[in-house]
């Protein structure tokens, strides 16, 4: 009896210090922006969404779609129309119904909200239609192998209607997500508390959840050894033999489906008249004067795997024959050589961080040997994209975050009308094989077209991939059954505490 | 006296005009384009369009300033371009951590300042003297950002002694908001006793050269409470006077002392705001900063004549 | 600067050379900050040719190294000789201070010396704008300029010279008021000689002093800004090096390799304490109040 009580009690005790601490603290690399998912656009912003607000469908580690709040989807025959099936029973955090017409009421919100910023990726969209209660029915004006993957991001996730309405909804979201939101300070955290009626709310183990945005890397990993923070993103190359040395960190990195790559300026103006703009030897040589191993080694410590190709190597688009060059001065020497040039000059132009910087550095005492004199130039980011887009630069070092579909990492960035091709390469059959890509539903012949496309971008070389982009989480002993995501998210189903 | 107020409140007004057209002119140089930096990696035309429009980033650049100055002047600042947050908003949110960042500060400063000052100008000519101003200078030439990120490495990370950076609100957890606070605190506050220390010194070097204090110790009384008594209560008042100019130096400093311990207020703000394009923030921010800094001088003005019986004539 | 002293020496107070000089000798703090800046001077000029190593080309076969007989000051993350790059990252750092104080002089006294004889107008107008600057933080307003200019050494400079210029403005003024009111100044106008005449031969001599000490103090300021610039990533760009973009990689390696961050931080804290001591002693021996 005495014994029972004293168990009750311990575990009474257990429980209330059990609860206190199912917060969960994660800390991000920056704030993020606007908290509404057709006007967002950061990185960190889709961190807190993939908590907030759920989407039609989610992806796997391994990239497939698997269902979230659509549980079952098919294509119409001639791929021009897509069927959700939805959840049945979900609740948006106001109490709302999550129906077809709500459905509806967003997809046609991310199309025709004027300062939507999901309008690019719904272009296929020509109506949608609520069949019943529980199906919706997405009728595109063309065929869309991309559209599933938008629909698992950003565009696909579903807001209470009503609560569309008030204009301040950015500062307050509602969604249908495992939390919903309590409050924002900005550039200080972002707290979002469980919400009980999801329907998964089992499989969530944590009260709370807080974002703190705090961007300088080291300061960030110093909070979590500390013991303020349980879970941090994209931890900095330089701090990852602190971070795997610490007995109560868990180092969990993930290769991302993002990269990290060299655009040249090869048909965007004046810039472009150069022998590296012109000339496609010349580029060939300097991608040859290029080690990529060296900078996985002294930037990246090691996490930082090499590329030679848009599509990660978990991609079933990817393809080993376009892998990552070795480095070979004596042949790219030849090669400028036969390009009727002896030293070539240009202007390096990259954000001002100090890992992009160590990467230029890296690459103008490369390159040199080869014969290529570089300068180097910091900008900041804001500033970057106006350039690149005038044409004002010789070679940008740009990054890209990926998505789950191999068009998100290829389209926008070497079609002639792409929106963030900044170099302007141009080249029909480029073009066509791309488009062909992205109508296409079979994956056997999708990758032939890529395959064929590749063909041409190597010899082409209009961006030079340089690493896969990492997602390097730590996280403490504490926190258990965390797995890192390739695209680079926080999925908290079934991540707890050590008891 | 209300003459004078009132005639450097009428100075102050150009002051502000100026101070608005350079908040302006300065965010319409910063290179890039916010509405690029706002859409993100989507680039359809009409989007940009809108969002130009929203802005009112095509209309003639006197329109938009007089645009700004005019709902500014109505208390509407406009809203954050980044997260739609209304500026007057975070303003009010972020000035009292920075007040409390100042405000630790000065204490830290004050407590440094006042009695290497005093020391060494009772000791004056003396090693203690040197000793105690190369010390107070040391504070003034260490870098912030450099000493800040030092004590992180070793306070916080290595013997886990204060929170490395944040900020959580006194009403929270009082206790844990000082223990935050502390380390910035410091850093800011050891830039300022410099001034601090200097200003005490020479004053006190004043006041005892004058004919009281001179008569006082003449008259024997112990050295320590002639110094105590009356010299630090005469020297007091440009200290008091400094200390309120200090203030706008503080806000300032504030700037690189909440990048590096990542404390949300009015510093982290701008910087933020100036990197992210957010141009309203920009404005907002650097206006209040500026209109806060020219209270406290004023104010430091108003202190000085209503102190000073001789000044008062004269104003 | 130095023929601009002497020439205030001369016109002014023509004993009053030798009465400094003793006085900023018997200082010892002041002497101090003098030796201290004399080195950091020396070793910005011929430091350079002393590096053993090259301070730009990487070497991927020493990164992170620890001080040794070999790398006295360690090697950096990109293995580099930290020492040869301290070397040659102090004329950048030096000069960011010179250069950015002498772009503020220039073009603030000659507003101080205009607003203040002119008084009116003219002198409401410079005063007012002055006001307005000096509101704005010193750094907020270097951070704008810096990034309008776009991140180099360069822009670092005139970045920190303009916002540094409102300071000189204002003393420049206010000593300009004071040396008005004197007999010989009035002489001259009542003479009739022309103004230009009359600031350059017996305003400016008599404004050049406190000057000398604002500008010494202000050269300390500056280098802490190019630093702070630099670790915003504003200030001297890759793959030169400057204390302050020493400091901003190194902060990445605080950790690991200390030496990284220690020693260009303990240069730039010596060379602006040096700066501060020798501006602080200046004003001691130029203050007449103080005998």
């Amino acid at each position: 009896m005495k014994k029972r009580l004293l168990l009750a009690l311990a575990a009474g005790l257990m429980m209330t210090t059990a609860a206190s601490a199912q917060t969960l603290r994660i800390g991000l690399n920056e704030d993020p922006d606007v908290l509404d998912p057709h006007r967002a656009r950061t990185f960190v912003g889709r961190i807190v969404f993939t908590s907030l607000c759920n989407k039609l469908v989610d992806i796997t580690p391994d990239l497939k779609f698997t269902p979230e709040l659509a549980t079952e989807w098919q294509w119409g025959d001639d791929g021009k129309s897509l069927t959700f099936k939805l959840r049945p029973g979900v609740k948006f955090h106001d109490g709302e119904p999550l129906n077809a017409a709500a459905v509806k009421a967003n997809i046609d919100r991310a199309r025709t909200l004027p300062d939507s910023l999901r309008k690019s990726e719904l272009t296929s969209v020509d109506n949608v239609e609520a069949v019943d209660d529980l199906t919706v029915k997405v009728n595109l004006s063309r065929a869309d192998a991309t559209l599933l993957s938008q629909l698992s991001d950003r565009a696909g996730m579903i807001m209470s209607p009503k609560a569309l309405t008030s204009a301040d909804f950015g500062q307050k979201p509602v969604c249908s997500g495992p939390y919903k939101f309590v409050e924002r300070v900005q550039n200080d955290r972002i707290v979002l508390e469980k919400f009980a009626d999801h329907w998964d709310a089992k499989n969530f183990n944590f009260e709370r959840i807080v974002f703190q945005p705090i961007p300088d890397t080291t300061v960030r990993l110093a909070n979590l050894r500390s013991g303020n923070l349980d879970l941090i993103e994209r931890l900095a190359p330089s701090d990852v033999p602190a971070a795997k040395s610490d007995a109560n960190l868990v180092f969990a990195p993930v290769s991302g489906i993002g990269y990290q790559g060299l655009t040249i300026n090869t048909n965007n103006g004046e810039r472009a008249k150069s022998p590296l703009g012109k000339d496609k030897r010349v580029r060939q040589a300097f991608e040859l004067s290029i080690d990529r191993n060296v900078i996985n080694e002294v930037v990246g410590a090691g996490i930082y795997p090499p590329a030679g190709q848009p599509f990660p190597e978990a991609s079933p688009y990817n393809n080993p024959k376009f892998g990552p060059t070795t480095r070979d001065v004596a042949k790219a020497k030849q090669l400028l050589k036969e390009a009727g040039v002896d030293r070539v000059k240009f202007e390096l132009t990259f954000g001002t961080s100090t890992t992009t910087q160590q990467i230029a550095e890296i690459i103008q005492a490369m390159a040199a040997e080869a014969g290529f004199d570089i300068s180097l130039r910091p900008t900041e980011f804001a500033a970057m994209q106006k350039e690149a887009q005038a044409g004002n630069f010789d070679v940008n070092v740009i990054g890209w975050s990926g998505r789950v579909d191999p068009d998100g990492n290829i389209h926008a960035f070497v079609t002639c009308k792409g929106a963030l091709n900044d170099g302007r390469y141009c080249n029909e059959q480029v073009d066509k094989l791309l488009n062909d890509a992205r109508v296409t539903n079979d994956e056997a012949k999708r990758k032939q077209l890529y395959d064929a496309a590749q063909e041409i971008l190597k010899q082409d070389l209009p961006i030079i991939y340089t690493y896969y982009q990492p997602w390097p989480f730590v996280h403490t002993k504490k926190v258990q059954n965390f797995k890192p995501y390739p695209d680079g998210m926080i999925r908290l189903q079934g991540v707890k505490f050590a008891s | 006296m209300l003459r004078y107020i009132g005639r450097r409140i009428l100075i102050a007004i150009p002051t502000l005009i100026i101070v608005s057209l350079l908040v302006f002119a300065l965010q319409k140089l910063l290179p890039g384009d916010p509405v690029l930096t706002m859409a993100g990696e989507e680039r359809d035309p009409q989007v940009l369009a809108y969002l130009r429009e929203k802005y009112r980033l095509d209309d003639p650049i006197p329109v938009q300033y007089f645009a700004w100055i005019g709902s500014a002047l109505t208390g509407n600042l406009g809203i954050s371009l980044r997260t739609d947050i209304p500026v007057l908003d975070l303003i009010l949110s972020k000035l009292p951590v920075t007040l409390e960042l100042a405000i630790m500060a000065m204490i830290v400063a004050l407590a440094i300042g006042i009695p290497t000052g005093i020391i060494s100008a009772v000791k004056k000519g003396t090693a203690v003297d040197y000793t105690a101003n190369v010390i107070a200078l040391s504070g003034l030439s260490i870098p912030n950002f450099w000493l800040g990120i030092m004590l992180i490495m070793l306070i916080s990370v290595r013997w886990q002694l204060l929170p490395a950076s944040g900020y959580v609100p006194p009403t929270e957890d009082l206790w844990l908001n000082i223990k935050t606070m502390l380390m910035p605190a410091f850093v800011l506050g050891t830039g300022l006793a410099a001034s601090l220390m200097r200003h005490t010194r020479s004053a006190m070097l004043g006041v005892m050269r004058s004919d009281y204090i001179r008569t006082a110790r003449a008259k024997g009384l112990l050295s320590r409470k002639v110094i105590l008594k009356h010299a630090l209560r005469n020297a007091l008042v440009p200290i008091v006077t400094l200390s309120t100019l200090l203030f706008g130096e503080l806000l300032a400093g504030a700037v690189l002392t909440e990048q590096i311990f990542t404390i949300p207020g009015f510093g982290k703000l701008i910087v933020d705001a100036v990197f992210n394009r957010d141009y309203a923030v920009v404005q907002g921010v650097v206006l209040c900063t500026a209109v806060g800094f020219i209270f406290m001088n004023l104010l430091a003005d108003v202190l000085y004549v209503l102190v000073n019986p001789r000044l008062r004539h004269a104003a | 600067m130095t023929a601009t002293a002497a020439i205030a020496d001369e016109v002014a107070l023509p004993k009053k050379r030798s009465r400094v000089l003793a006085k900023f000798l018997k200082n010892k703090s002041a002497v101090l900050g003098g030796a201290i800046v004399l080195f950091f001077v020396l070793a910005a000029l011929i430091g350079p040719y002393l590096a053993p190593y090259d301070p730009i080309k990487p070497s991927f076969t020493s990164i992170r190294k620890m001080p040794s007989a070999l790398f006295w000051f360690g090697t950096d993350e990109l293995g580099r000789d930290v020492f040869s790059r301290m070397l040659w990252g102090a004329r950048a750092s030096i000069m960011a201070g010179v250069v950015s104080v002498f772009i503020a002089i220039v073009l603030g006294v000659p507003f101080g010396l205009v607003a203040g004889y002119f008084g009116g107008l003219i002198d409401a107008a410079i005063s007012r704008a002055t006001d307005a600057m000096l509101a704005i933080p010193f750094l907020i307003f270097a951070i704008a300029l810096a990034a309008f200019l776009g991140p180099s050494l360069t822009n670092a400079m005139i970045a920190i010279g303009l916002s540094a210029m409102p300071i000189f403005i204002r003393l420049t003024r206010g000593q300009v008021l004071t040396v008005k009111a004197e007999d010989y100044v009035e002489g001259a106008r009542a003479i009739g000689l022309p103004d230009f005449w009359i600031l350059v031969r017996y305003v400016l001599p008599n404004v050049l002093p406190p000057i000398l000490v604002q500008g010494t103090l202000t050269i300390a300021t500056a280098i802490i800004a190019e630093a702070s610039l630099s670790f915003l990533g504003l200030g001297q760009q890759p793959p030169n090096p400057s204390w302050g973009s020493m400091l901003n990689t190194a902060k990445n390696f605080m950790d690991q390799a200390p030496w990284m961050s220690i020693f260009p931080g303990s240069a730039i804290f010596l060379i602006v304490l040096g700066f501060n001591l020798l501006g602080d002693g200046l004003r001691d021996a130029l203050d007449p109040r103080e005998q």
